[in-house]
């Protein structure tokens, strides 16, 4: 019992990592419904990004929580403002072409960026070790041991999580970002400047993936430039059993992964990636528009 | 000999394998060329396969490498077994690499059945979904069978495929493609590609017609992956990851999606490429990327999108690309407005 409370912490914090990745796929999607498979690179610039800033301004010290949570949010603003400039330059142009045409798009600027950042001199090929960010506290709640560090993550995902639903519910930009993914042409007519809700929104995923870059380099303290393709992977597989195109079912799907995957790797870790997609198969076979989605109609 | 005219590309085909083999010979092409040209083979083949379901049939579906992985471990399980058992003359050592590829092929066409079957079904971007779910499920499989060699790779495997059977099978896939295509199965699936809905009105069994072309892909992608084991004579469950599938979805989309031609001129190309870019180090992949990204946003069709060499067009006139037209035109507010009106 001890050990599952402790497993579902770390599967808690996992899954929060993927539910801030997942929320970027599921939020273009929804908007542009383009599968943007270079999410997963924003996630790498975001944890270079931070990882460069604390190299650079504080060289070898802890940083007080005010100045860590400081770093991170600027980290998220770069990658944010990349991923504005991505989509200007490589998606724009091709929005009103078929969508697997963007998704190659993707897959090429997901080449580009990773042989690009393996290219230039200062990142290189070789791994970085990501600075620890917070000094890791260790405390017990009866048998159970827990590290303040993973609370702090859930607790400030949770926290984000909110803001951005505070954010698309009750703001104009929000509002503009759900009548945009409703329809995009209406909204135009409606005076909606569609361009401008696009930026917005790759925006907010880019940064929020370099949030849970952060996150995940904080725990997991091995920077290279694929990291990104294997988490953006998984994240996008979140994103589909909560049901694409519905933000709280990317929250809902990145928690069952990451749960699900620190389960059953403390049995067989062989397995864990595997299973992750028979979950997600059985899911589809079941429920094809996802656990929270809405089914699609076909008009004809 | 009207058969010979139809079908072209069984002469022009063998025609290059001829010059290639007298610049093999002549030492002009090393051995280094000859395993690029080799690799692009089988990387021709599997674009071939994806063609049938991204061009043809309209089915995104972005696992591939997982039935090439199924094809390749069948395959060189087959002939390592039947090899360690006993020596034998080469021409029984062909007849076995033959069976071992078509065993190849037919646990891919397996595999294919059993992802095709249900999810084909499902409307939307499912099918995409569930095939990159399948190609690591696969993966992982692979990783933790220890009778394939598990996380360590298949080893030993007898180097049975040359220039020659790739290039023969190169031969057969085209063919197979270019008169599947021109068949009443091929229109069926180019109904379903322009509008399902439509298809399914005037009476095609569109679930029948996908699963159809779905088994035949898989089986041409385990064929590419019996001749990729039997070329590389080692496998690695790593090898297949979803970075592979992306490769071929970017030679067929790049290359030109729907158009035959422009599949293997995209497969052909874009394996030369990165070993022609070799001079530039650690760039190569970088302009890669960035000239895929050109491509796709110049020219969204593909470099031979729509179009086609005057021996690989359909023999019965130019209906091939006729749902892409509406890929060519940028969508305009007027059919945009003419599509709600219709709907209405």
């Amino acid at each position: 019992m001890e050990k599952f409370i402790q497993l579902l912490v770390y599967g808690l914090q996992l899954g929060s990592i993927y539910a801030l990745l997942a929320i970027g796929y599921t939020m273009v999607f929804g908007i542009i419904r383009m599968i943007n498979m270079a999410h997963g690179d924003f996630l790498m610039m975001g944890s270079y990004a931070v990882f460069f800033i604390v190299s650079l301004f504080f060289a070898d010290q802890m940083l007080g929580p005010a100045i860590a949570l400081f770093v991170i949010l600027a980290g998220a603003s770069i990658t944010g403002f990349i991923g504005v400039g991505v989509e200007r330059i490589a998606y724009k142009p091709l929005r009103n072409r078929p969508k697997i045409s963007s998704m190659i798009a993707a897959i090429g600027v997901s080449l580009f960026t990773q042989n690009f950042f393996r290219a230039i001199p200062f990142i290189g090929p070789n791994p970085r070790t990501f600075p620890k960010l917070l000094k890791d506290v260790l405390f017990y709640v009866g048998p159970i041991q827990l590290s303040l560090v993973r609370i702090v993550v859930i607790i400030l995902s949770i926290v984000i999580m909110s803001v951005l639903y505070f954010i698309i519910m009750k703001t104009t930009i929000g509002m503009e970002m759900r009548a945009a993914s409703c329809d995009k042409d209406a909204s135009s007519l409606m005076g909606i400047n569609v361009n401008r809700v696009i930026s917005a929104t790759f925006f907010i995923g880019a940064g929020l993936a370099a949030i849970s870059g952060a996150f995940y380099a904080n725990n997991y303290p091995v920077l290279t430039v694929t990291m990104g393709a294997t988490l953006g992977n998984k994240a996008f597989i979140a994103a589909v059993i909560g049901g694409i195109g519905d933000i709280r079912g990317a929250v809902l799907g990145g928690f069952i992964m990451g749960v699900i995957e620190i389960m059953i790797s403390s049995v067989y870790s062989e397995l864990a990636y595997g299973i992750s997609f028979v979950v997600l198969i059985i899911i589809l076979l079941l429920k094809p528009e996802g656990l929270l989605g809405k089914p699609m109609i076909e008009k004809v | 000999m009207n058969w010979l005219r139809k079908n072209s590309e069984v002469i022009i085909l063998p025609l290059i394998y001829v010059v290639i083999f007298l610049l093999q010979k002549n030492k002009i092409l090393n051995n280094y060329v000859i395993q690029i040209i080799m690799l692009a083979g089988v990387n021709i083949i599997m674009t071939q396969s994806l063609n049938l379901v991204n061009g043809m049939t309209g089915q995104n579906s972005i696992g591939h490498a997982g039935f090439m992985a199924v094809g390749a471990y069948v395959s060189a399980l087959f002939s390592k077994i039947i090899f360690n058992a006993a020596a034998m003359p080469p021409t029984m050592q062909t007849i076995f690499f033959l069976l071992a590829t078509i065993a190849g092929g037919i646990g891919a066409a397996i595999f294919g059945f059993l992802i095709g079957m249900p999810t084909l079904r499902l409307k939307g971007d499912y099918l995409a979904i569930v095939t990159l779910g399948f190609g690591e499920v696969i993966r992982s499989i692979i990783r933790i069978t220890p009778a394939v060699g598990a996380a360590r790779g298949l080893t030993g495997i007898p180097k049975l495929a040359s220039l020659f059977w790739i290039f023969v099978f190169v031969v057969i896939t085209i063919y197979i493609c270019r008169n599947y295509m021109d068949s009443a199965y091929g229109r069926g699936c180019l109904a379903i590609r322009d509008n399902e809905v439509a298809a399914d009105t005037m009476g095609i069994n569109t679930s029948k017609y996908k699963v159809q072309a779905f088994v035949t892909s898989a089986f041409i992608a385990g064929i590419a992956g019996s001749m990729y084991a039997h070329t590389l004579r080692y496998l690695h469950p790593d090898v297949f990851s979803y970075t592979k599938s992306t490769d071929f979805l970017v030679y067929l989309y790049a290359g030109g999606v729907g158009s035959i031609s422009g599949s293997i001129l995209g497969a052909f190309i874009l394996t030369a490429l990165p070993e022609v870019l070799r001079f530039m180090n650690e760039w190569r992949l970088v302009i890669y990327g960035g000239l895929l990204v050109i491509i796709i946003l110049f020219r969204p069709v593909g470099m031979f999108g729509g179009k086609e060499f005057a021996f690989l067009k359909l023999k019965t006139g130019g209906i091939q690309h006729i749902g892409f037209s509406n890929l060519f035109q940028r969508k305009t507010k007027k059919t945009i407005v003419a599509n709600e009106e219709a709907s209405r």
